[in-house]
């Protein structure tokens, strides 16, 4: 597997010397740490962008004896790609991050959630985080620092999809079957075996040192300002240069198709399946909490491509990967399939549509998790913008209201 | 929260004194792993004795095995091979690539060579978009498949 080396970024991919941060975070101190991740503004890389100071403040302060650090390493969104090079290019920063979440929020053990697909990368990281026991980054003791214990282990997924979702995760994590879990409770009150634990995606994880040793305000100096930062996006489908960067916040759509040099652009979908799609007209738009929000996945689509094809692919990924667990989720992505069909045969009528599209939203309002909710969105996004996609059929589907 | 600790047999306080011994529930899927990497798949046998190891049901232990698409509850080849069926992967010829793999295994997808050496299956996103098409190999990630690459990968699993 060839990697491309040389990598170029403000945050996660510029310079730092390994335990730096760590070593600021045990002089400044827990409550100084968890100040400036909370002032940095820092939110989840995950896509959901929940504020990461605000979920560390809420785990730090629980009295419970035992609490953990979970990264998120299960990126299963199709197009995303990002974790894949922060595990073999840059694992002991994510390491480190977990190891300075730890000592704020007072955890004794971490976890490192690696999804079945990446467990090549298994021997290696295992090597990093021994390396790191050595360096005495890891332990009893850390860095000398006589009330600071903190190790961490890797388990592996087992090619679940919804396990990237945190309390699905935590039950992969205790030997269940990985369905979410209701929310709230939330895992920082109650998450693994009961106890308080932060679930962080490992890109976020891999800000963290940066942000300790730079400062909240050099952080924020970057991006936007309602997201601070940057972010690693995977662009892959119709482009000469597919791959992994590192962009500021607020980059537009129209920048990044520059740079990894897409032609002929029809559409972009942004947050892989259960992200939306956008066409030339929205190609201004910025990749942010506020407009575009990505776990990391964009995927360029040419003239020539049918984007039904595209939706039907996506929703062909969630029967396979659904838990089966709620209803809205599980029956209804195979009456949206059914549906592309019925419109590619050019036999769906605009009330039929309707139905549809209705359904698509009591998916979205009523699924238990992430993946139900976000299921139909780019349904939706090609049905309301990409007109030209499909033909309505002028004659009335008579009988049965789903199910063709 | 009280539990049963199964090594101590007994009810214990809290569930987190059981949480780094070997038998307990939390360790389920390490040793599932195990068992898959030596045997290639988890017997119903297997699931008995895990599931008395960690004092649960087997019922629970299946459950969990057929949950996991990476878990195998009967007996696969040797090798499985997996393509990419991610849309990056089908816009680069993944379905030619599961075409050439069935032409060279002389098998379908989902099936099983007669000599038991190779498995034939689709999964999702392996996280090689920028390398597609993009197939795994047992646990070895392989991108840029071509029509050749298939050959050479069939011949050397069959070797």
């Amino acid at each position: 597997m060839k990697e491309r080396l040389e990598r170029d970024g403000k945050v996660i991919f510029s310079d730092i010397e390994l335990g730096s941060g760590l070593k600021k975070s045990l002089k400044i101190g827990r409550l100084e740490v968890l100040d400036t991740v909370r002032d940095s503004n820092l939110k989840g890389r995950g896509g959901a962008g929940f504020p990461t100071g605000v979920k560390w403040n809420l785990a730090a302060t629980s009295s419970d004896s035992k609490k953990y650090i979970v990264a998120n390493a299960d990126e299963g969104e199709p197009g995303t790609f990002k974790d894949r090079v922060l595990l073999t290019e840059y694992p002991a920063l994510l390491f480190e991050g977990m190891i300075i979440a730890a000592y704020a929020i007072g955890a004794e053990r971490g976890f490192l959630y690696l999804r079945g697909e990446y467990r090549s990368f298994l021997p290696n990281l295992e090597i990093v985080l021994e390396d790191l026991r050595k360096r005495n980054m890891l332990g009893d003791n850390i860095f000398g620092n006589g009330d600071f214990n903190f190790d961490i282990e890797i388990r592996l997924g087992f090619g679940a999809y919804v396990c990237g979702e945190e309390t699905a995760l935590i039950e992969s994590l205790e030997g269940n079957r990985g369905e979410p879990r209701n929310r709230p409770p939330f895992p920082v009150y109650t998450g693994y075996n009961g106890h308080p634990t932060v679930v962080n995606n490992a890109e976020t994880l891999s800000n963290i040192a940066h942000i300790i040793l730079k400062g909240s305000d050099w952080f924020k100096s970057i991006g936007t300002e309602k997201s601070a930062g940057s972010k690693i996006i995977s662009v892959s489908g119709d482009c000469k240069k597919p791959g992994v960067y590192e962009v500021p916040f607020g980059t537009t759509i129209k920048k990044i198709l520059k740079l990894v040099d897409a032609l002929d652009v029809k559409a972009v979908v942004v947050g892989g399946a259960s992200g939306i799609c956008i066409g030339k007209n929205e190609f201004n738009r910025k990749l942010g909490f506020e407009d575009l929000s990505t776990g990391g996945s964009i995927i360029v689509f040419n003239e020539k491509r049918s984007l039904l094809d595209v939706v039907e692919n996506f929703l062909e990924f969630f029967k396979e990967e659904s838990c089966g667990q709620c209803t809205p989720c599980r029956e209804g992505v195979p009456v949206l399939i059914d549906g592309i069909n019925i419109l590619r045969r050019g036999e769906c009528d605009s009330s039929y549509l309707k139905n549809l599209l209705s359904l698509s939203e009591t998916m979205q309002l009523a699924s238990k998790c992430g993946l139900g909710q976000s299921a139909p969105n780019v349904f939706i996004s090609v049905i309301d913008k990409f007109k030209k996609e499909y033909q309505l059929s002028s004659k009335k589907r008579e009988g049965r209201v789903f199910n063709g | 929260m009280e539990k049963y600790c199964a090594v101590k047999k007994q009810t214990v306080k809290d569930s987190q004194d059981c949480d780094l011994c070997d038998e307990s529930r939390s360790k389920l899927l390490p040793i599932l792993s195990q068992i898959q990497d030596k045997k290639g798949y988890i017997s119903d046998k297997d699931m008995q004795e895990v599931a008395d190891k960690l004092g649960i049901h087997p019922v629970e232990v299946y459950s969990v095995v057929t949950f996991y698409s990476f878990l195998n509850s009967k007996k696969e080849g040797k090798h499985t091979i997996r393509v990419s069926n991610c849309i990056s992967s089908i816009m680069k010829g993944s379905r030619k690539i599961v075409k050439d793999f069935e032409k060279e295994l002389q098998i379908k997808l989902g099936q099983t060579t007669k000599d038991k050496r190779v498995t034939l299956k689709e999964t999702s996103c392996v996280g090689m978009c920028d390398m597609a098409p993009a197939i795994m190999v047992d646990g070895e990630l392989i991108g840029r498949v071509t029509a050749k690459k298939v050959k050479e990968i069939v011949k050397e699993l069959k070797r």
